[in-house]
């Protein structure tokens, strides 16, 4: 980008994406004092996976003994990785945020007592609230408007620059913390949301020298109609499956049985498990957004076969993202915090995936207390980030191609989806795939420098094509560096069926040309075990 | 993906233009909004709900156009059917106030 942007702002705390998590930020930044902009590539209120469908939420009464066992179970299920405290932390805000949030006047239902109901929201109606709450508070919301890459001096991050691709205007926003909230990386797989989710803020944070977290526990598919976007498939637990030739598909254990079935032949399924006209009508008010793609594609879903696809969620659904280390959610580098699906979710969810109540618990409260940690950030600086000798962070995927060698964006992305994508790679792991797909993806890397976007738009995806590899390369990095399979299906290697005791800590991935692979113990588990320096780094792994 | 912009129904808002979050739209230089990048779109039915005439139909195929036109889409009564279903719109009342969730959890006793 050239030096000078065409519009310079100056704030307290710069919040980089506008789902729930962004939402969150900003608001939680501007009520504890900090001047706050938000930059979205999309529009704050119907960006990302939260706005087009619905969520459920940890939403537990303060009963001590409830929240107990809900918390021993998600232990277990997570492998023993998550933290009981953070598990209790995030019960505890999500409660007082839906009292929020119903003060802002979301309609929660009331039961037979007159209890507010507020395990679910609305995805439309949730985030039109947020966002006529972030700009109640103050914030300077610029939609449309992706951002490129951190701004940083000796003392850590100060800010980012981006292009508001509507007005075709560069910015730059200096601000003594940031916080990343750009969502998780679905690799353009069309899933309900998701396209937008290309994994950008890994890559900004991952130019810091930031690390990344549970990278390899990325191994998630959703459900989808073949021809459409909807991944939104609580209601296929009323569905029967068919192979094309109307055989039916037993169900397996742990939903293999769907990805088996699809490497053999197209899938289809009859919701004929709601038999009577009341349990459709019934399905039917509960989620418009799933029956709608089949009602307009004039299929009867309880009488007739649709045909089903599963869609690559990548970190959407499973767990890693920017390593955190302190509980406002501060990363390593000084102003850089992280929250949401940008953030690792494995203090909550462990190894098993986020998806649904977990993630979207998770991005209300990291979203809250990455905005308090960092507007204290903030306000504790004495001197403004306008008065600090910054320089942009960004080294991949800006567009400093030598004429001789482009490529375009769309060849690169089609290399990566073909090495992220297909169940045969990453849902069926084994180390040998693995290592022939990350060879390939090493291969992509080498050429994100290599395309020239001619305009802004182009600029943006050539950015996201970077951010796709790079994120890629580090999942499969830490898959190849986590030799078991373990609790919630999110990584499994073929030759390592079990889950394995002496790799009860997590992986850490840094690095951009050549990755580093690292661990650390989990925190609270009174357990020390870490592997020795030849198990975390194995041979082939290493990428160049 | 998106397929019809009813110049009839449209009311040069622009709103579309402005919430979509892959930037399908561009504003025409007559008001009104052109489906500038259809590729782009993810059938996340996002501009239909805020469309506040109902002039926008995104077709259900995510990975082809269908090329349906908006005669056919009005003849079908396509036009608005999302906002209507989540009671988006003047004088509706939004899903989000029904209990069809909390029932849902009961009947399946999840």
């Amino acid at each position: 980008m050239s030096d000078s942007a065409e519009r310079r702002l100056t704030a307290d705390v710069l919040v980089i994406g506008g789902g729930p998590a962004g939402a969150w930020a900003a608001w939680s930044a501007a009520a504890n004092g900090a001047k706050v902009v938000l930059a979205d590539k999309g529009f704050l209120g119907s960006s990302g996976a939260t706005a087009p469908g619905g969520t459920n939420l940890l939403y537990l009464p303060p009963d001590e003994e409830m929240r107990k066992r809900a918390v021993e179970e998600r232990m277990k299920q997570g492998g023993y990785l998550a933290e009981p405290s953070w598990i209790h932390r995030v019960l505890d805000q999500v409660y007082t945020n839906m009292e929020l949030i119903e003060q802002w006047g979301y309609p929660f239902v009331r039961d037979e007592n007159g209890t507010p109901m507020r395990d679910h929201l609305h995805g439309p109606e949730y985030m039109s609230i947020m966002r006529k709450v972030v700009k109640r508070a103050g914030v300077k919301v610029l939609d449309q408007s992706p951002a490129l890459e951190l701004l940083v001096d000796e003392f850590g991050v100060g800010g980012a620059r981006g292009v508001s691709r509507q007005d075709n205007q560069t910015w730059e926003v200096r601000a003594n913390a940031v916080v990343i909230a750009t969502g998780g990386c679905a690799f353009l797989s069309n899933g309900l949301g998701c396209n937008v989710l290309t994994g950008d803020g890994y890559l900004m944070a991952g130019e810091l020298g930031v690390e990344l977290s549970g990278m390899e526990f990325t191994r998630k598919y959703a459900p989808s109609p073949a021809f459409g976007s909807n991944t939104r498939s609580r209601l296929l637990g009323w569905a029967t499956y068919y192979d094309h030739t109307g055989q039916e598909i037993v169900a397996g254990r742990q939903g293999d049985f769907l990805a088996e079935a699809l490497l053999k032949g197209p899938v289809y399924a009859i919701m004929n498990k709601a038999d009577t006209p009341e349990k459709q009508a019934f399905l039917r008010k509960s989620h418009a957004i799933f029956f709608l793609p089949y009602d307009r594609a004039g299929i009867d879903v309880f009488n007739e076969p649709f045909p089903l696809t599963l869609r690559y969620e990548g970190t959407v659904r499973g767990t890693g993202g920017i390593r955190i280390v302190g509980d406002d959610c501060s990363t390593t580098v000084g102003g850089l915090f992280a929250a949401g699906d940008a953030a690792t979710r494995e203090r909550i969810t462990g190894s098993a995936s986020g998806g649904g109540a977990f993630n979207a618990s998770w991005a209300i409260c990291s979203g809250t207390w990455a905005g308090k940690g960092a507007a204290a950030y903030a306000l504790s600086h004495r001197s403004s980030a306008a008065e600090r000798e910054l320089k942009p962070a960004g080294r991949y995927g800006l567009g400093t191609a030598p004429a001789s060698s482009v490529v375009s964006s769309q060849e690169l992305i089609k290399d990566i989806q073909s090495q992220v994508l297909p169940l045969d790679i990453n849902y069926f792991r084994t180390e040998r795939g693995l290592k022939l797909a990350l060879r390939q993806l090493d291969e992509v890397w080498k050429r994100v420098n290599d395309q020239a976007p001619q305009n802004m738009l182009e600029q943006v995806r050539a950015r996201e094509t970077a951010a796709m590899t790079a994120t890629a390369r580090w999942m499969y990095t830490a898959a190849l560096s986590r030799k078991e399979s373990r609790s919630g299906g999110l990584h499994v290697l073929a030759e390592y069926p079990g889950q394995d005791d002496e790799q009860q800590y997590r992986l850490l991935v840094s690095g951009l040309e050549e990755i580093q692979v690292g661990a650390e113990k989990v925190p609270e588990s009174g357990n020390d075990v870490l592997p020795t320096e030849a198990a975390a780094a194995p041979e082939g792994v290493q990428a160049g | 993906m998106i397929e019809v912009v009813s110049e009839s129904r449209c009311v040069s808002c622009n709103q579309c233009v402005s919430v979509c979050p892959t930037n399908v739209f561009d504003r025409g230089d007559d008001g009104i909004p052109v489906i500038a990048r259809q590729d782009e779109c993810q059938t996340c039915f996002m501009c239909e709900l805020y469309c506040p005439v109902d002039a926008l139909y995104v077709a259900p195929d995510s990975e082809q156009l269908i090329g349906i036109t908006e005669q056919e889409a009005e003849r079908q009564g396509l036009l608005g059917g999302y906002r209507e279903k989540v009671g988006w719109g003047k004088g509706r009342t939004p899903v989000a106030s029904h209990d069809y969730m909390y029932q849902l959890s009961k009947f399946a006793k999840f």
